[in-house]
């Protein structure tokens, strides 16, 4: 299959790539790594004038510190991120969760920011960082602003980046000294997350200090299991109770041939009890 | 039209493609590179696998003028002076293949496993191939040759 005839632009810098964006208007489609993209092009699903391929922005790219922030490049690929010393320190549920996208080819070309902006619910990266509490930073023509992570994600297919504008950046404050672990249950290799969890935790002499969960794939967004987090403090690592029974409150999951939501709500306790207990070094 | 210009095992091309040209169709088509199979087409079976400058990639996942610019390593750019690549010559010795279409996508994907890792375990070598699809269901021999092919150094090889 090949997709239909576009025009394609290649900027180099931030700025240009705004200004084809501005240009192209509702023509336009922005090329990250191109793995959700291109297979939703080949089929035809969509059919854009002009794409325009952020790939040549080397100001995009890369993983530094900022203070007590690491900032990673919305075109740093997964395999990047994965394999990143400073992600594993100070984020290490989110390495884990990029070291479980889809197979190793996809994870050379997919991007951190291709993937979260592209929202689809069962994609594995919105759910650390929405636990880790990360920031967006998006540019637009009339400059740049940062969106918190509990506002980015707003729908199916749909974050806060609006018409115009390019997530630059991911930042995300350091957790150091936290375990982190990425449970993904899928019932093929390189499947989507039927349901996943994302787990970090602080453990402090034995007990769960602090707790963030996120949760894949149990609705139209990224969600955060916040009775979950609050029923794990204090808990002892070696027996967690029933703190994770209530992993599954409050969401909505879909109901597909991979299982039904009642099966999914069972599943986001199970896997919810096996990432915080992974994440705790249990 | 736009001019690209690739290098493909070690010989630099430049040619005028449409935008949407697909990296696996250029290397086939324009460069008559057919080592690289075209399998499932949509992303999933890892047949069409090549190196961009050194790194796995699904070529029917990557357009041609993405590549501009960069490195492309194919099946075809692995023997050198007809000398199988280590990898290809254990995967001849394990037999591992049965219809043989998977193949060049298996073997560019296990050439890429030995640049992380060049002594992988049995299960790292099953996770590192899960982007590639035998439809034949021969992965037992594959594992075996790729393990077969890390022990006898293909790794210090996989640098390229």
């Amino acid at each position: 299959m090949i997709p239909a005839s576009f025009e394609y632009l290649a900027p180099t810098s931030l700025a240009d790539a705004l200004s084809a964006l501005a240009e192209a208007g509702d023509e336009g489609k922005v090329l990250a790594g191109g793995q959700s993209l291109l297979p939703v092009l080949r089929m035809r699903l969509n059919a854009p004038e002009k794409v325009i391929d952020l790939g040549r922005i080397e100001e995009l790219r890369g993983i530094r510190e900022d203070g007590d922030h690491l900032v990673i490049g919305a075109m740093t690929t997964h395999a990047d991120v994965a394999a990143s010393d400073l992600v594993w320190e100070h984020a290490a549920v989110l390495a884990d969760a990029a070291a479980e996208v889809a197979d190793p080819q996809i994870r050379h070309r997919g991007t951190i920011g291709g993937a979260l902006v592209h929202a689809d619910p069962a994609g594995d990266l919105g759910a650390p960082v929405l636990a880790l509490d990360a920031e967006f930073v998006i540019a637009g023509p009339g400059g740049e602003r940062t969106v918190a992570a509990a506002d980015f994600f707003v729908d199916l297919f749909e974050t806060a980046v609006e018409d115009g504008e390019l997530l630059t950046a991911i930042r995300i404050p350091k957790h150091t000294g936290w375990g982190g672990h990425y449970e993904k249950f899928v019932r093929v290799a390189h499947q989507w997350s039927i349901v996943a969890v994302a787990a970090a935790v602080r453990v402090e002499d034995g007990a769960i200090a602090e707790a963030k969960v996120g949760l894949t794939n149990m609705g139209s967004t990224p969600l955060r299991a916040a009775a979950v987090e609050s029923a794990l403090v204090g808990r002892s690592t070696g027996d967690l109770g029933d703190a994770c029974s209530a992993a599954a409150d409050g969401t909505n999951p879909p109901s597909d041939l991979n299982g039904d939501a009642e099966y999914r709500k069972h599943l986001a306790t199970v896997l919810t009890k096996r990432a915080v207990l992974a994440a705790a070094g249990g | 039209m736009t001019r690209i210009s690739v290098t493909v095992d070690g010989v630099k091309y430049s040619d005028d493609v449409e935008p949407r040209t697909l990296l696996v169709h250029y290397l086939r088509e324009n460069l008559g590179k057919v080592g690289t199979v075209i399998g499932c087409d949509t992303s999933n079976c890892g047949a069409c696998t090549v190196h961009l400058d050194g790194r796995s990639v699904k070529a029917c996942n990557v357009l041609a003028v993405q590549a501009d610019g960069h490195e492309v390593t194919t099946i075809e750019g692995l023997a050198e002076g007809g000398q199988l690549h280590p990898m290809q010559q254990a995967f001849h010795e394990h037999h591992a293949l049965q219809c043989g279409y998977c193949t060049p996508g298996m073997i560019m994907q296990a050439i890429d496993i030995l640049k992380d890792n060049a002594s992988p375990s049995e299960e790292q070598i099953r996770a590192g191939l899960e982007g590639n699809l035998c439809r034949c269901t021969g992965y037992h021999n594959i594992v075996k040759a790729v393990s077969a092919a890390a022990e006898a150094g293909a790794g210090s090889k996989a640098g390229e």
